[in-house]
């Protein structure tokens, strides 16, 4: 076992045990720090396939941004998990079960595992090597894959109109500051002066 | 003008049928009528200029299905010049009498309109029998076959309030369908072996299949018999004759002129009609026409014993009916078709005229029927009475002896069927039992006579008070049929039952010399018959019948021995003296003779006990199986395993699928995940396999 | 390269920049004022495209290295989609006007499902596939709970959404298995590696595929969504709902299944058949028990989805042209229902309770006529459209051998008919309710007429739908 395995390993071990605690810590906090755990030690398994762009996107977008934000809705929201486990364990047995028969075909399928004939030719480098991983990536993404990675932002600007569109509300019984109104106010036509003769009013 | 022949009858059924609201009762039974005898007329002008050569006139094609190809033509041979002047003529006469006989009917109340409605069915039926028998292809006879048997059906249960007429109408509708199986099994046999329904393509193919052989049910057979065969079973369930007779007699409960139209003179003649179109197979099928014989004989004998002892008058009539088509069956098995069709023209005049003076008689005495209830009508009804015994002494056959031709028409045609008969079975089983049946028939026709028309009155004393001669409208058919009865034997004589080269003529064929193997033979089978100078020449399907060249019945029959010439009429005469002895000098005579021989009556009283047969062997084990599949079958398997399934197991399930959708994501995510682990482990499991 | 590739997708790149440019233009003025201006303009552009595509050129055009493929049965399917997406657009504009629900995103993110549904229909990778997939599903999800005041549209919306990413993560589990098999997300690589005998790991990646395909048209036991989804969306929404999504995922299915897999058939076409059976039985059986309308017709088209798997699984080109057809013939049937199903409204207010139909031939007559036909048609009644689509897919299970299969849809149509024929009886007897208010906007009663019409007077040719579905099943499976 070479050094590589050794930490392919250490990293793999540790990506399961944080997916694990994630789903089974009675804590929703901890649930997120168990995932942010993951994610590290995907980042690392991808260090060692030398992917280092992706590991670094890994460790900025999704533990530094998503974790995160999940940690803040997890703690806003007021969600009785106790309550939804509860009515878990209800069915646990019956999950359980399904869940070992799942497990069970799919060992069965890896165990039996066999890679097509002529996966070499299939999985050659889709770029030529000695290319900076981030200059490959850009290729990429602007040549061979360029329709997938439109098609992504226009997922992204769905998600951003659908966002909007169902929770943005535009209130009308409400006042708004408008500064330019305030800005062009003529002070002179702000109040006007009447004079009011004593015992005749307006 | 065969066109206009075949439609009149059509077109009146229509206007009768559906617009008599719009032009009236009275203007809907006129137009048939008018129709009608536009119809007979233009029929008389065709059979009087019809030179015996076959004429197709096409209508329109009518169905085209890969091999099967069938135009709806008319074929116009001998044939059917002579079927279509029976039918339209007596057809017309019967919508004439149907005036007065239908004029109050005590069936239907005063507010009902029931005329129109069967006059419509008259003239469809009319309409259907001149399908049948103009017919070019076997498809376009079955058509009208059918439609016959429908008229038939509703015309005989016109009195649909009536139990009896119902079941009669049903039970002739399933007697028919009994023979109608056998008659599609031969069409569609001919269409597997000549690939065409056509008759010209048929009776071309006749001697070939004379040749063949096919497998049907459990044995080989000579196509041509087998054919021939079932195809005389469907005439045997139309003509009523024995086995599939059962219907007829039950038939009477229809109106008198329908059983006089009908059940007398055309459908059921349609049965020899069938095998006279078809004789070019039938020359071919030696063995059928032998069983053709041998089942005509029976039934003429059996008819008439039964008519015998029968007390309804109709109920004689149809007996004697179902007789006479036997003799018809005779002749046309023997091989004289040309006899049979004799037959069935001087049989059509007389016959309809003994149902219309039946139905005269019913008519005058209020719808009694039974005859032991008439008795000395003589005198109440006198032109009816002519009437009748003109007809009695036709259908027995008076007639100068010897002279041949000289005498009432069916002394003409019968004598003719009995000398044929005496050749075609070399003195044998045919020629006697119709001999036999002459006798009998002469006896009941003069017991029906007599018990009518002379001695006293017996039954109600009331009815025979008021016991009236029908209208003139009744009468005038009368009279016309009565020229008929008289006089057809005699005039057509020649053209049916004379001499070959006549009789080929006649039909339309080419005569010529016989062989001289076949001189000799005669010659020497029957000493006086040696002049032999002409045979039928014309090929299956060239005239309107065939006769095979060494079919010399035809010939023979004219120089038998003169005590069979004479057989005939000494049967009439000794019936003649027997019926007088009984029913005139002695009339308790009969009450007598029937206690004394009280099995033998009852046999007879109860027609063979067929009925009875039929009941135990056939009715009731096929109602047995019908309530059991009805009852187990239908009801509590079909109905119960549907209505259980429809109203028991699928709500359940319904409720079953409703309570799953319960609304929680979590109950979805994991029938999702379900649905998964069985996918997968089928998979697995299956996939292991290979 | 790029530049051939970009004319490929041109209808795709259109369509994304219309919805674009409309989102910006309508943000910047006048915004929902725009919404029935813009709701038009987007059936129109569909329509355009829709013939665009349709009398392009009919050869095959692959971009992107085989990750979209141009071919016949894409462009069948597209024309599908577009022009059913613009009579749904066109429909609901009087109802959404009404109960104040529209907003000019609305047709835009119907513009931008359109896309999605495009893609997936083209997809000749795996990537492409997830992406198109994922672009109309979302925005599907964003519709579903349009009317976001409504607990039930929320509900609805964010059901979908839970159950759609779980159905996504076993597509990508599977897609992911099929890589690791394959090493390849191209078609055309998944069916060379496959070959003739596939590992236990391919077909389980095929196995986690179709649960997703299956999820996305709503076959059993992957449904369960539909009919919570199908009531609590607008209706407007569910009418989109049921036609144009079903089309482009059941294209996406066949496909997957032929142009990935068409080397095992035997493989997938048990399991689809299984779908199929399920699918029949259950929306056949389930729908019984239902008095909303809208549920009702959500185990219709589950029921509907079994019958055009039934094609699929024939695993011929004569099954795809089947399916094709009961999709062209499905879709049409149901904007004519849901046109009726818009204009249920008593006092103005929409009313989908089976019931309230009670009598309604006496009201309106012509239009419970045109109902009577669509629903016969939907039964599968011999004279309609409806049964000839059934016939054509049961021949084609019947010809590949699953004669079992074949048998199961006749007995399954036999229950289905039940609850059709049951709105026809209340339509035309029982006891008279309150009616339901007579009138109905044109675009409705066009949309109504026209779809019955067709059901009717397509039983001549199928309006020469056949040739084409033909010709599209053809490029697909060869």
């Amino acid at each position: 076992m070479t050094v590589a395995d050794f930490i392919f390993y250490v990293f793999a071990l540790s990506t399961l045990v944080g997916g694990l605690f994630t789903v089974v810590s009675r804590n929703p906090v901890h649930s997120v720090l168990w995932l942010i755990l993951a994610f590290l030690s995907a980042a690392g398994l991808f260090i060692l396939l030398g992917a280092e762009f992706v590991a670094m996107l890994l460790m900025i977008v999704y533990v530094g941004a998503v974790a995160v934000l999940f940690l803040f809705v997890v703690m806003m929201l007021d969600v009785d998990f106790a309550e939804l486990k509860a009515e878990m364990t209800k069915y646990m047995p019956l999950a359980l079960l399904i869940g070992v028969i799942i497990l069970m075909q799919l060992a069965l399928a890896f165990g039996a595992w066999g890679y097509s004939d002529g996966i070499e030719t299939r999985l050659a480098a889709p770029v030529d090597g000695g290319i900076q991983n981030t200059a490959g990536l850009g290729t990429l993404l602007y040549d061979k894959y360029f329709m997938l990675f439109q098609l992504a932002g226009l997922i992204l600007l769905v998600a951003m109109i659908g966002a909007i569109v169902l929770t943005l509300r535009h209130r009308q019984d409400i006042k708004r500051q408008d500064i330019l109104a305030q800005m062009y106010r003529d002070p002179a036509k702000a109040m006007e002066l009447k004079d009011v003769k004593p015992g005749q009013g307006l | 003008m065969e066109t206009i022949i075949l439609f009149a009858p059509l077109v009146g059924a229509l206007i009768a049928g559906f617009g008599w609201r719009i032009t009236g009762e009275k203007a809907a039974q006129w137009i048939t009528t008018g129709l009608l005898f536009l119809s007979a007329f233009l029929s008389w002008i065709v059979f009087l200029g019809h030179d015996g050569v076959t004429e197709q006139i096409q209508i329109m094609r009518w169905i085209e299905s890969g091999t099967l190809s069938t135009d709806w033509a008319i074929r116009l041979d001998r044939l059917t010049a002579i079927m279509l002047i029976v039918i339209t003529t007596v057809s017309a006469l019967v919508h004439l009498y149907s005036f007065g006989y239908m004029a109050h009917d005590e069936n239907f109340g005063d507010d009902e309109s029931y005329r129109p409605r069967f006059f419509a069915y008259l003239s469809f039926f009319t309409f259907a029998m001149l399908m049948l028998v103009t017919s070019d292809n076997l498809v376009q006879m079955f058509f009208g076959w059918e439609g016959v048997g429908v008229a038939s059906y509703l015309l005989i249960g016109f009195y649909f309030r009536k139990p009896s007429a119902n079941a009669a109408a049903i039970k002739a509708f399933v007697v028919n369908r009994v023979g109608d199986f056998g008659f599609a099994l031969g069409i569609f046999g001919l269409f597997m072996l000549t690939d065409s329904v056509r008759f010209d393509d048929i009776f071309a193919a006749a001697p070939a299949l004379a040749k063949t052989e096919i497998s049907f049910l459990w044995a080989e057979w000579n196509a041509a018999n087998l054919l021939a065969v079932l195809l005389f079973i469907g005439a045997m369930g139309k003509s009523a004759q024995l086995i599939l007779h059962t219907w007829l007699p039950d038939a009477m409960e229809g109106p008198t002129p329908v059983s006089a139209l009908i059940h007398a003179a055309t459908m059921v003649t349609a049965g020899v009609f069938l095998v006279c179109r078809m004789s070019p197979l039938f020359e071919f099928a030696p063995e059928a026409k032998q069983f053709v014989v041998f089942l005509g004989a029976t039934t003429a004998f059996f008819a008439a014993t039964v008519g015998l002892v029968q007390n309804d008058i109709k109920r004689v009539i149809a007996y004697s009916t179902c007789s006479q088509l036997g003799y018809m069956f005779v002749a046309a098995g023997v091989g004289v078709y040309s006899v049979a069709m004799f037959h069935l023209l001087t049989h059509a005049f007389f016959k309809a005229m003994l149902f219309l003076g039946a139905g005269s008689v019913i008519h005058g005495m209020h719808h009694e029927q039974d005859m032991r209830n008439y008795g000395g009508l003589r005198k109440k009804l006198p032109l009816t009475f002519w009437a009748m015994l003109i007809g009695t002494l036709a259908i027995t056959g008076v007639g100068i002896p010897l002279t041949g031709w000289i005498g009432f028409a069916g002394f003409a045609s019968k004598d003719a069927v009995i000398e044929s008969a005496f050749v075609g079975s070399a003195g044998g089983y045919a020629y006697w039992m119709l001999v036999i049946a002459a006798l009998f028939t002469s006896f009941y026709s003069w017991r029906l006579m007599f018990l009518t028309f002379w001695g006293e009155p017996r039954g109600n004393k009331h009815t025979h008070d008021h016991a009236h001669e029908s209208p003139t409208v009744m009468l005038v058919p009368l009279g016309v049929l009565a020229l008929g009865a008289i006089f057809a034997g005699a005039i057509w004589y020649g053209s049916f039952f004379g001499k070959t080269n006549e009789v080929v003529k006649f039909f339309g064929g080419k005569y010529g010399e016989p062989a001289h193997e076949l001189v000799e033979a005669v010659a020497e089978r029957s000493p006086k018959a040696s002049e032999l100078h002409y045979v039928m020449k014309s090929k299956p399907g060239e005239a309107a019948i065939y006769i095979a060249p060494e079919n010399t019945v035809l010939h023979e029959a004219h120089y038998v021995p003169t005590w069979v010439k004479l057989s005939p009429f000494i049967a009439m005469v000794i019936g003649f003296l027997t019926a007088f002895q009984m029913y005139i000098r002695r009339p308790e005579l009969p009450a007598k003779l029937a206690e004394n021989q009280r099995p033998l009556y009852l046999f007879l009283l109860n027609k063979w006990y067929f009925d009875e047969i039929y009941d135990f062997v056939f009715v009731r084990p096929a109602k047995a199986l019908g309530r059991f599949l009805w009852k187990r079958g239908d009801g509590a398997v079909i109905d119960g395993g549907i209505n259980g399934l429809a109203m028991g197991v699928i709500p359940f399930l319904t409720r079953l699928a409703g309570r799953a959708q319960s609304g929680y994501v979590f109950h979805y995510a994991f029938a999702m995940v379900l649905g998964i682990a069985i996918i997968l482990t089928w998979v697995t499991i299956s996939g292991g396999a290979n | 390269m790029i530049s051939s590739d970009l004319s490929i997708i041109l209808p795709e790149i259109a369509l994304a920049i219309f919805a674009m440019v409309a989102l910006i233009v309508a943000v910047y003025t006048a915004k929902d004022k725009l919404a029935p201006m813009l709701t038009w303009l987007t059936a129109a552009v569909f329509v355009i495209l829709a013939f665009w595509i349709g009398t392009g050129s009919d050869s095959t055009r692959v971009a992107f290295e085989g990750a979209f493929v141009d071919d016949g049965f894409a462009r069948f399917a597209k024309v599908t989609i577009l022009l059913s997406a613009a009579a749904v657009l066109v429909m609901s504009l009087d109802y959404l006007e009404k109960r104040d629900l529209l907003r000019f995103e609305y047709p835009l993110l119907i513009a931008l499902a359109a896309v999605g549904m495009m893609v997936m229909v083209s997809a000749g990778d795996l990537m492409a596939l997830y992406m198109g997939l994922e672009l109309q599903s979302l925005s599907l999800y964003v519709v579903a709970s349009l009317r976001r005041d409504s607990a039930k549209s929320t509900e609805a919306g964010l059901k979908y959404f839970v159950l759609g990413a779980l159905s996504s993560g076993l597509l990508l589990y599977g897609a992911s298995l099929t890589y690791g098999f394959a090493g390849t997300t191209l078609f055309a690589g998944i069916i060379e590696a496959a070959g003739n005998e596939p590992s236990l790991g391919l077909i389980f990646g095929l196995v986690f595929l179709i649960s997703g395909f299956a999820f996305k048209v709503s076959a059993a036991p992957f449904h369960m969504w539909t009919p919570d989804v199908y009531e609590g969306s607008p209706t407007p929404v569910t009418a989109f709902f049921a036609t144009a999504p079903k089309v482009a995922a059941m294209a996406l299915f066949a496909r997957v299944v032929h142009d990935a897999f068409g080397g095992n058939v035997g493989d997938w076409q048990q399991i689809v058949a299984f779908l199929a059976v399920v699918s029949m039985f259950l929306g056949a059986i389930a729908a019984i028990g239902q008095t909303n309308i809208k549920r009702l017709m959500a185990y219709s088209s589950i029921a509907h989805m079994g019958f055009a798997l039934m094609g699929l699984a024939a695993g011929t080109a004569f099954g795809v042209q089947a399916m094709l057809i009961y999709m062209a013939i499905y879709v049409t049937m149901n904007i004519g229902t849901f046109a009726f199903i818009l204009s249920m409204e008593r006092d103005g207010r929409p009313v989908t309770d089976i019931a309230s139909l009670k009598m309604y031939s006496r009201s309106e007559p012509l239009k419970a006529l045109a109902m009577l036909v669509l629903l016969f048609s939907l039964a599968g009644v011999p004279p309609m459209v409806g049964f000839f689509g059934k016939f054509y897919v049961l021949r084609a299970a019947y010809d590949a051998g699953l004669a079992w299969l074949a048998i199961a849809g006749v007995v399954a149509s036999v229950i289905g008919a039940f609850y059709y024929l049951r709105i026809v009886y209340f339509m035309y007897f029982g006891e008279t309710e309150e009616p339901l208010d007579g009138q109905m906007s044109p675009a409705l009663w066009a949309a109504l007429m026209v779809s019955a019409a067709v059901m009717v007077f397509g039983v001549v040719n199928l309006f020469g739908i056949e040739p084409l579905a033909a010709a599209a099943a053809e490029t697909l499976v060869n």
